[in-house]
């Protein structure tokens, strides 16, 4: 693992110009082994396949028009090739509905989990760096908190909301997304280790202000702990399916997750009207951003995971 | 597809939308005191004009509005898809808990119907004098919005009961359209054997489907006066479906495949499910889903338990309702009639593959003599105008049903999986739903 050779995050930008690592390097003596397993291999393919196969399904049938869909063999391709027709399709049905639902899942994204990860951010420097009265309570409360998984809070949010008269508005979805225990926890133990208290002291005596060590230093030093928690926090609310079902009725503050859905409800019923191509296309569509962002950030994602791993 | 997450989510959201069931029972008064409208008021609201919220997932309710808003340029009505059926329900549920953020005026199943108006959250609209508009409609449909001598809403559509069954696979295979339940399983024991692939229907159990059968067999497993209700699901009538229906699940003659899914698309298309015994609104529904059967479907009346009296029951359909919670109820009135009884809008809903409730429609020689290709220039309606005149009297939901069928899965659903017997099942479906009710505040006797 990189962290492992890297136990400091370097200073700087690191989403430019950062040269890219090699995972494992092949220069003699670092430790790695490298070992063929027949077995391990077999079970990686085993689930290379099984994390593949529902992304194959997705990508064959979304060629497929909906009469293509239930006449021809599930695991390939069918046909016709309508993958342009249904994408088309999906853009338009209803008065382009899809992409206002693609719309307020980006605006929950980037302000809930934005906001979470600013708020996870602040919050966990804070905690690792400063002693104050109560801190102990507080790492209780998080870590009990994370231990709740948030569809547990969702009736309970939701009968508080109402009682607010937040439900069917954009913040009852932003707002519970806002805080994410995980993510300050991880901040947390990340900062431990990768602020260095005496740079916050040098920061001190020269005179800087608390707020301006924060976003000078500890933010820099944060950054694949940030990341991270941002990568989390993004694929949790764009992911986000229960809390909207329950608090939204208009169908105009949809993410996507529950549009989706609501498209697939359609074929079932008395008026039913399947759009199941619709539904497969819309459902490709909507992991392709999720995939780019994942592939974008992923070094971070590691390095974070291995944060709080290896003392020094 | 998800059947399973899909039981769970549906599972936890009725118990909010239960939570909030009967609380709506003691807050219900709330609104406009019933009574204080007439029939001018509804017309004066219409010329005064407004805005409307309108819940519907009719796929013609687009069109419908936009010729409302032609005819009344003064209404403004704000059509929301809040959901299709239970999704409906529980947005809806939770809205009337809330106490704001309920339409003016919902789409509402007839199964559903006794559990909104009973709990005191729909407008009884025999204030505006609606009563009188009983003889337009069919008498099932209209018996399932007019609830202890109150009218909860005006009926859309109707799902009369029929047979319909893929004539391409029956000539192949030699089988007889059946009159009775016993030719129907022996039919379905005739072509398994055939066809090992094929099936002579599907049911992995559904409680609309099965309170629909129990309803055709003659059985009234549940009764309500007031808030005592009593449940008996061992009745007569339930006893000789659940006979009947053994032999197709203790056989596992029924092909494995949920409703509505895209294998049971698939499935009728090609011919592996030979038959459906639903309501009148299949035709819009296989039309559209399963485009590659055309030509091989047919209707017939559905089998009787003694072969000569046709009686069938309703099975789907719903109407629309005006909320107690509506700020403008006289409006909600005007448009809710308008849907539902005028012309205009009652084409408009047929053309989208609706079936009618207005008997005027239901005896109009052009509805009659139409004959969709699909069905081999069948005149289809005919037949189902025909059921609709045979439904069944006497029956009625519980006023609970919407949470009730939420758990027949976890009771009735069991005997299906396993293949046992269904008595067993509905036995325990019946100590679920007195137990339940009793928590609800209703005095429910298990008979």
């Amino acid at each position: 693992m990189t962290t492992v050779t890297r136990p400091v995050a370097p200073v700087g930008d690191p989403a430019v110009g950062r040269p890219k690592r090699r995972r494992t390097p092949k220069d003699g003596g670092s430790g790695l082994r490298e070992k063929k397993s027949l077995p391990m291999t077999a079970i990686m393919i085993v689930f290379l396949v099984y994390s593949f196969a529902p992304l194959f399904y997705l990508i064959v049938n979304s060629t497929k028009s909906q009469d293509d869909l239930l006449s021809t063999f599930g695991l390939w391709f069918g046909s016709g090739f309508d993958l342009f027709a249904n994408v088309r399709d999906v853009f338009t049905y209803n008065g382009g509905i899809f992409l206002q639902w693609l719309g307020n899942t980006l605006l929950y994204v980037v302000v809930g989990a934005g906001g979470a990860t600013f708020l996870a951010t602040i919050a966990g420097y804070g905690l690792a760096k400063f002693r104050f009265i109560g801190r102990r309570l507080v790492f209780a409360v998080v870590l009990g908190s994370i231990a709740i998984p948030g569809t547990a809070l969702a009736v309970p949010t939701f009968l508080l909301f109402s009682k607010l008269g937040l439900t069917n508005t954009p913040w009852a979805i932003i707002l519970p997304s806002l805080v994410s225990p995980f993510g300050l926890y991880l901040v947390w133990t990340y900062a431990v280790d990768a602020i260095p208290s005496e740079l916050l002291e040098a920061a001190r005596m020269d005179g800087a202000s608390e707020i301006r060590i924060f976003f000078t230093i500890a933010v820099k030093l944060l950054t694949p702990g940030i990341v991270t928690v941002l990568l989390f926090s993004v694929v949790a609310v764009w992911n986000n399916y229960f809390l909207p079902l329950i608090m939204l009725s208009d169908p105009r503050w949809y993410p996507l997750t529950v549009g989706l859905n609501q498209w697939s409800q359609q074929a079932s019923g008395v008026a039913a009207h399947p759009i199941y191509n619709l539904v497969v296309t819309g459902s490709l569509l909507t992991i392709i951003p999720i995939v780019v962002v994942f592939l974008l950030l992923q070094r971070y994602w590691q390095s974070g995971l291995g944060a709080g791993g290896v003392k020094e | 597809m998800h059947k399973r997450l899909r039981m769970v989510v549906g599972a936890a959201l009725t118990t909010i939308a239960v939570t909030a069931a009967l609380a709506g029972c003691s807050s219900g008064g709330s609104g406009s005191a019933s009574g204080s409208g007439n029939a001018s008021a509804v017309t004066a609201a219409l010329k005064k004009g407004g805005t409307l919220t309108y819940w519907s997932w009719t796929p013609s309710g687009a069109a419908q509005v936009a010729a409302f808003e032609k005819a009344y340029p003064n209404v403004k009505v704000k059509l929301v898809n809040a959901g299709t059926g239970n999704d409906e329900y529980t947005k809806l549920q939770n809205a009337i808990k809330a106490g704001s953020g309920a339409p003016d005026v919902a789409q509402i199943e007839y199964y559903a119907m006794p559990q909104f108006a009973l709990a005191g959250s729909l407008s009884d609209l025999s204030q505006y004098g609606f009563d009188s508009l009983k003889s337009k409609y069919t008498s099932g449909t209209w018996g399932s919005v007019d609830l202890d001598g109150k009218l909860y809403g005006l009926p859309q559509d109707s799902g009369p009961m029929a047979m319909f069954y893929n004539k391409t696979v029956f000539d192949k295979y030699g089988l007889t359209v059946p009159k009775t339940w016993d030719e129907y399983v022996a039919d379905a024991k005739t072509l398994h054997a055939a066809n090992p692939n094929a099936y002579l229907t599907s049911d992995t159990g559904d409680a609309g489907f099965t309170t629909s059968m129990i309803w055709q067999a003659g059985g009234t497993p549940f009764t309500t006066d007031g808030t005592k209700v009593t449940v008996n699901l061992q009745d007569a009538g339930t006893k000789k479906w659940a006979d009947t229906w053994n032999e197709l699940v203790e056989n596992k003659l029924l092909a494995p495949t949920p409703g509505f899914t895209d294998d049971w698309y698939k499935q009728l298309a090609n011919g592996d499910i030979a038959t459906q015994i639903t309501g009148a609104w299949f035709p819009g529904v296989i039309e559209s889903g399963a485009k590659a059967g055309s030509g091989d479907w047919r209707v017939a009346p559905i089998p009787t338990y003694d072969g000569t009296t046709a009686v069938t029951a309703e099975n789907g359909g719903g109407a629309q309702a005006v909320l107690k919670q509506s700020k403008n109820q006289a409006l909600a009135a005007g448009f809710v009639k308008w849907l539902n009884s005028s012309n205009d809008s009652v084409n408009t809903f047929l053309a989208s593959g609706g079936f009618p409730s207005t008997t005027a429609t239901l005896t109009s020689s052009s509805f009659l003599a139409t004959k969709p290709d699909y069905f081999g220039q069948q005149d289809i309606n005919t037949v189902l105008a025909g059921a609709s005149d045979s439904v069944k009297s006497g029956w009625s939901y519980l006023p609970f049903q919407v949470y009730a069928n939420s758990i027949y899965a976890d009771t009735v659903g069991q005997a299906y999986q396993n293949g046992s017997d269904l008595n067993a099942g509905l036995k325990a479906w019946q100590a679920a739903i007195v137990k339940y009710g009793n928590q609800q505040g209703f005095t429910v006797t298990s008979k």
